[in-house]
């Protein structure tokens, strides 16, 4: 009992710390300074006065939204004694893995700057600021020479240190049994198995209405699509961000996803937000990086040659190069396994007085990283408002699928989830693609990195995102993958090569 | 081809007799050497035949049609896929005039508030004929944007914009009238019109104007300059309606087709730069920027899913209402001019430019529709829809007449209003009247479609 009471003042602690710093704050204290004009607030009674005043204005349940919304983000306070490293990685093997494939990520990048001779970053000559600003709502016409540059890395490559994860301290013998695991992950994670699944993710179940099903034509819109709109107004309505993860979990609607998502996230467009987004706009003009070009050609390689999404090209570079200058984002690091790189000012390598971020988020992107960000143009189109999307969904979501983890959502254990799950539901299947050289997870290994962006039908996509938004989890993706593969089941027994099955799975998709 | 019946309902097909005995082989002629070839041959019991054989079906193209029609014999049951007289529609002075004529109609008929419904078409003045009216026009709205378009080309070519008389006075002197008087191939000479008492045009064939300077007409039109936009680009809808008879009208819209991007920002600042604001994916293709693998089209459920997550539902309804309306309305200011022959049906390509108050606009209507593919994308639609085209015509007579749907199509329009609902009779003013048409909603790839074959079984891969 009381270690629960000291963890749970612990927690308060921790989330009004955090508050504090918050324009939220700010903002309630000025109601409160205000309301004190109002005829219904009396001195002898202040407290509870403001208290009253601030549940019937409204102010409460965005209070309540912001505290939810930091239970969700941050990881519960461990012990006392456990240093930070722990709270973005408690495993010291994975911690150790991580740190090695950033040291090669930075070799990488350090190589190709060498060899083109290219600063990483550098101040932009008046003259092409000016341009760079008369062209910021059109850079997609650009069409700088990008054949030199290469992507830092490639989701097959990431995969490859994956399967390469050893945990020392487990030895699971040399004989194989039937608890050998047959897939590419070898590391001992606890991952959910399907009674779990189903307890975990019970609106999901068959007897569930669920929007992407039960809305189709054929179904009469009274059984369940009317109803479920009107509440998804309700929820709106009252501005519950709580209420709205619940509800989100059967799907959203299309009209009002927009405005639940920026509700589930806890954004709420206020100036200063519009001013920080223009602020990262004018560090982009100023200054030129050379994750600049990355971007860019991600952007050619991958967005604009799908057909969904090659409209929002613009829009995408206005997302990307501001994220890149948000130091803001640098705070997810505090519980991400990733740390960000650093870069020294020339000539004092090793000082700390002249160590900077690179890139100032600290987030190098990966060829398909636009992909993030293409689906959320179809619901926001001012560009703050789709950057704050995406930096949220990204410091929340989107970090653990190419960060080396233990956590649930991190992309190790949803490998580890998928295989499992195919082994243990479809075993004939998995043996014989493990036989023929196709080991599934070497192709459902990049939708799940993408959260299957480019591989889904934008309107399909957006509701498997409602459920990660509902869940906060991302482990529907490794349910997806492998319900994807229990489907074509059939023809995938016939396949006779890697290259065969990856060419069925394409038309499914 | 799965069909959704109405047992109270009016037949759609004029069967009747021996045409619809079944036939052993169905002979059939093209010219075009594209998707439509393909699905042709693919047809099981169709036969081509090359040259001067005798044929039951024929894919013809404008200038055969203009040439030989009227002294053709065609028996009963063959089909032809074109209309005498489709340039009442598809010329654009020629649907001006008849849309305008119809717009009197309605509103001595019916009021002004029904004549408004025409109001869909961009005012219009024919070059040079309507020159002074124009110009009338013209000084009413000063600083506003115009487009001159030449009534017969199409793919974009010919047409510029312009702010100032200036930019159309030399024009008008013969300079640049004569430049554009000199034409490309067209196959003939784009044919001088009378207008009988009727209201229909006749044209010359080409030996009667072999000895007469060519004249192009123009059409100058108020250029729409809030288009809507999407990623900060122009886009323009196109969208199928086949129609199997004017008298009767009997019309059906197919459930897909695609918004064509532009591939440049929109910017009214620099009018001359026409890829800017010619979406025609024939214009496009020429631009500097223009890259084959980026491919600006859309498929329209993909636009609808769009607009969907961006305006209300009732918002997005309204819209696709009022563009039923125009095909309606567009076919109807039609109907008592064009020559309604049996053996004819026709499959026309719409141009819809929607604005940002989410209005949309008749562009252009067009008899042969592109039927090259451009993507793998492209090619199945233009596959479905030239398959579904031929199960409507329905050469095999296998439709019981009844059918509200076939393939991609739904029945839009049979001598009135078609109600979605299944089993309800066809009454508009009843309440809860919708109509039997779902643009950009699923296609044929719904499930429990027998026979309407996804584009995987079609596998052309």
């Amino acid at each position: 009992m009381l270690q629960e009471e000291s963890d749970l003042s612990l927690i308060i602690a921790q989330i009004v710390q955090k508050l504090k710093g918050s324009s939220l704050y700010a903002q309630l204290e000025r109601q409160a300074w205000a309301s004190l004009q109002r005829p219904e607030i009396r001195l002898e009674s202040l407290k509870e006065d403001i208290k009253e005043f601030f549940k019937i204005s409204g102010w409460e349940k965005k209070l309540q939204n912001a505290v939810y919304s930091e239970l969700n983000v941050y990881p519960l306070p461990s012990h006392p004694a456990a240093p930070p490293e722990h709270l973005k990685e408690p495993l010291v093997y994975m911690r150790k893995a991580q740190g090695s494939w950033e040291k090669r990520i930075l070799k990488s990048l350090n190589s190709m700057c060498t060899e083109l001779s290219i600063p990483l970053a550098r101040k932009r000559p008046v003259g092409q600021q000016k341009e760079l600003l008369n062209k910021w709502n059109e850079m997609g016409t650009d069409e700088p020479d990008l054949s030199l540059f290469r992507p830092v890395y490639a989701p097959k490559d990431f995969l490859e240190v994956l399967i390469n994860l050893r945990n020392p301290n487990y030895e699971n013998g040399d004989s194989l049994s039937f608890r050998t695991h047959l897939g590419l992950i070898q590391v001992p994670l606890k991952v959910k198995d399907i009674p779990e699944l189903k307890e975990c993710f019970v609106e999901l179940g068959l007897n569930t209405g669920q929007l992407g099903i039960d809305d189709s034509t054929q179904v009469p819109p009274e059984l369940f699509e009317n109803e479920h709109v009107r509440i998804g107004q309700k929820v709106l309505a009252e501005q519950d961000s709580a209420a709205a993860q619940q509800y989100i979990r059967q799907g959203s609607p299309t009209a009002l996803r927009a405005e639940l998502w920026a509700l589930i996230l806890n954004i709420s467009s206020q100036p200063e937000d519009i001013l920080y987004y223009e602020q990262l706009k004018t560090n982009v003009i100023q200054h030129d990086l050379l994750v600049d070009s990355l971007i860019y050609k991600d952007v050619k390689l991958t967005a604009s040659n799908d057909d969904y999404y090659f409209v929002f090209e613009d829009y995408l570079y206005q997302v990307l190069l501001c994220f890149s200058r948000d130091t803001s984002v640098l705070g997810h690091f505090a519980y991400n396994s990733a740390s960000p790189p650093k870069s020294y000012i020339r000539g004092k390598l090793g000082l700390e007085e002249y160590a900077v971020f690179y890139p100032p988020n600290g987030v190098i992107p990966f060829h398909g990283f636009s992909m993030y960000v293409a689906p959320l143009c179809f619901l926001y189109h001012e560009p703050y408002k789709l950057y704050q999307t995406f930096r949220e969904m990204y410091v929340r979501f989107f970090f653990r699928l190419h960060s080396i983890s233990s956590h649930p959502s991190g992309i190790v254990s949803l490998c580890l989830l998928f295989e499992t799950l195919l082994q243990t539901y479809l075993p004939q299947l998995f043996y014989h693609l493990r036989e023929i050289g196709a080991q599934p997870l070497r192709i459902s290994f990049k939708w799940m990195v993408r959260a299957f962006s480019g591989y889904l039908a934008t309107d399909q996509l957006l509701l498997l995102w409602d459920r990660i938004l509902g869940y906060n989890s991302l482990e529907i993706l490794a349910v997806l993958a492998a319900a994807v593969f229990a489907f074509r089941a059939v023809n995938l027994m016939e396949v006779t090569s890697l290259a065969a099955a990856e060419f069925l799975l394409i038309f499914l998709l | 081809p799965f069909s959704l019946q109405n047992q109270n309902y009016k037949c759609h097909g004029s069967s009747k007799g021996k045409e619809r005995e079944q036939r052993a082989s169905i002979r059939f002629k093209t010219t075009l050497m594209n998707t439509l070839t393909d699905v042709l041959r693919n047809r099981p019991g169709w036969v081509e035949v090359k040259d001067e054989g005798e044929w039951d079906f024929y894919w013809c193209d404008v200038s055969w049609l203009r040439e030989n029609f009227d002294h053709t014999y065609m028996d009963d049951h063959v089909r032809i896929n074109h209309f005498r007289n489709h340039y009442e529609l598809t010329r654009k002075n020629y649907m001006v005039k008849n849309l305008k004529r119809f717009r009197r109609q309605l509103e001595r008929e019916a009021g002004k508030l029904e004549a408004a419904k025409c109001d869909f078409f961009p005012k219009t003045f024919e070059m040079p004929c309507e020159y002074h009216l124009f110009v009338e026009e013209f000084r009413k709205h000063p600083g506003i944007t115009w487009i001159m378009k030449p009534v017969a080309r199409s793919q974009g070519k010919g047409i510029f914009l312009f702010r100032r008389l200036k930019d159309i006075m030399d024009w008008r002197k013969g300079t640049a009238g004569k430049k554009f008087a000199s034409l490309e191939a067209q196959p003939a000479r784009a044919p001088t019109a009378t207008v009988n008492p009727s209201g229909t045009h006749d044209t010359r064939s080409s030996d009667d104007q072999k000895d007469e300077l060519p004249v192009e007409n123009y059409v100058a039109q108020r250029y729409i300059e809030n288009p809507y936009l999407i990623g900060g680009r122009k886009f323009d809808l196109r969208v199928y309606v086949l129609v199997m008879s004017y008298l009767p009208l009997r019309a059906w819209l197919y459930r897909d087709g695609f918004a064509r991007f532009s591939n440049t920002r929109f910017t009214l600042t620099s009018i001359d730069d026409q890829y800017v604001h010619l979406t025609n994916v024939a214009v496009q293709k020429t631009s500097p920027d223009y890259h084959p693998k980026k491919g600006c089209k859309w498929m329209l459920q993909r636009f609808r899913q769009y607009l969907a997550s961006k305006h209300s539902p009732q918002a997005v309804e309204a819209l696709f209402s009022e563009i039923d309306n125009i095909f309606i309305k567009s076919l109807q200011s039609v109907q008592k001019v064009i020559i309604s022959d049996k053996h004819c049906f026709e499959l026309y390509g719409y141009d819809i430019l929607i604005d940002q108050d989410l209005k949309p606009w008749l562009l252009e209507v067009n008899a042969s529709p592109s039927l090259t593919a451009s993507s793998q994308e492209d090619y199945e639609l233009k596959t479905c829809l030239l398959e579904d085209t031929l199960h409507v015509v329905d050469m095999e007579a296998r439709l019981t007449g009844k059918e509200k749907r076939v393939g991609g199509f739904d029945l839009m329009w049979n001598d009135g209003p078609v109600s979605r609902e299944e089993g309800a009779p066809d009454l508009p003013g009843m309440g809860n009247f919708v109509t039997n048409t779902h643009l950009g909603m699923q296609g044929r790839w719904e499930v429990g479609v027998p026979g309407g074959a996804g584009g995987i079984q079609h596998s052309t891969v």
